[in-house]
């Protein structure tokens, strides 16, 4: 696997297509492959097939992870995304029905649907213009590979006040989850199904 | 029409955000609402490490540091996000947003 399409040897190969590569073809098919999903999850009525199909969307989008050279955040990905927050949204799905059979409530509005679809699609036109539109260098030279250890150095070196704010961050929300999430009243409970 | 391969990648995460808006705002079920949310994050995120990995300029991972506090910072909000889904459920007996539209108890 020759990597040619990351990153021209020089600036004057810049202004063309880059070929297909066994590279370009493995990006395609993630992004593909992600965006399907994500349609058609966010296209079912069935509640638990939309979040079954996010799971695979948020696999495709750890693929793009690992795709781009970004192994950590890829790891960080599939631990945070695949394993803890779609295990949290089957949670809340499976926590929020009726009955065995509830899949859902009566369908939306078809108007809804349309206005949402074309500023949706405006949305895209507006983006996709001005990225098409912008001349956009990629990197002559491909950069060095992020080591953990450099990882690790910058987090507890140049950012570790962050890291502690995103520490507190999380246990105040988790904790604040659990307050918010958990019955406070006996009347609460009796209504339970 | 010249594009390379952060094009590529740009044109990447604009779809997958146009497909977390119309997520946002076709459906009315609040969980799906706020997966639409999460995808919309995601599709920035994917910004960050394109432009990381394809910028011009590329800095020491600085672009992985910021999905990293990103990720952490959206696990939060999920979390948070998905307990106001059932204590609505629980008040109203429905996640229909259009049916959440009081701030009473």
């Amino acid at each position: 696997m020759v990597c040619s399409f990351r990153g021209y040897a020089s600036p004057e190969n810049y202004p063309r297509a880059p070929e297909p590569t066994f590279v370009n073809v493995a990006f395609f098919i993630i992004a593909l492959g992600t965006l399907a999903t994500a349609a058609v999850a966010m296209s079912l009525r069935n509640l638990i097939h939309s979040a079954l199909l996010l799971i695979g969307s948020w696999a495709g989008i750890g693929a793009f992870y690992l795709w781009a050279g970004a192994e950590f955040v890829a790891f960080g990905q599939v631990l945070v995304y695949v394993g803890a927050v779609s295990m949290v949204v089957l949670f809340a799905v499976l926590l929020t029905r009726h009955s065995r059979d509830d899949s859902g409530f009566e369908p939306d509005s078809i108007g809804r649907a349309v206005s949402a679809l074309i500023v949706g699609g405006t949305v895209l036109g507006v983006l996709v213009g001005a990225v098409l539109s912008t001349p956009l260098k990629s990197a002559t030279e491909v950069p060095a590979a992020v080591q953990v250890r450099s990882l690790g150095l910058q987090l507890m070196g140049p950012h570790a006040a962050a890291l502690l704010v995103v520490g507190v961050v999380l246990t105040v929300a988790l904790l604040g989850a659990v307050v918010i999430a958990s019955p406070d009243r006996p009347a609460d409970r009796k209504e339970e199904p | 029409m010249s594009f390379s391969d952060l094009h590529l990648c740009l044109l990447f995460s604009s779809a997958l955000f146009c497909v977390g808006l119309i997520g946002v705002l076709a459906r009315s079920n609040t969980i799906l609402v706020l997966l639409g949310v999460e995808l919309m994050l995601n599709a920035a995120n994917i910004n960050f490490i394109a432009f990381w990995r394809f910028g011009p300029t590329p800095e020491p991972a600085t672009g992985v540091m910021f999905v990293l506090f990103a990720i952490a910072v959206a696990a939060a909000e999920a979390a948070v996000g998905l307990a106001l889904v059932i204590a609505i459920y629980r008040h109203k007996r429905t996640i229909r947003l259009q049916e959440a539209n009081t701030l009473k108890g």
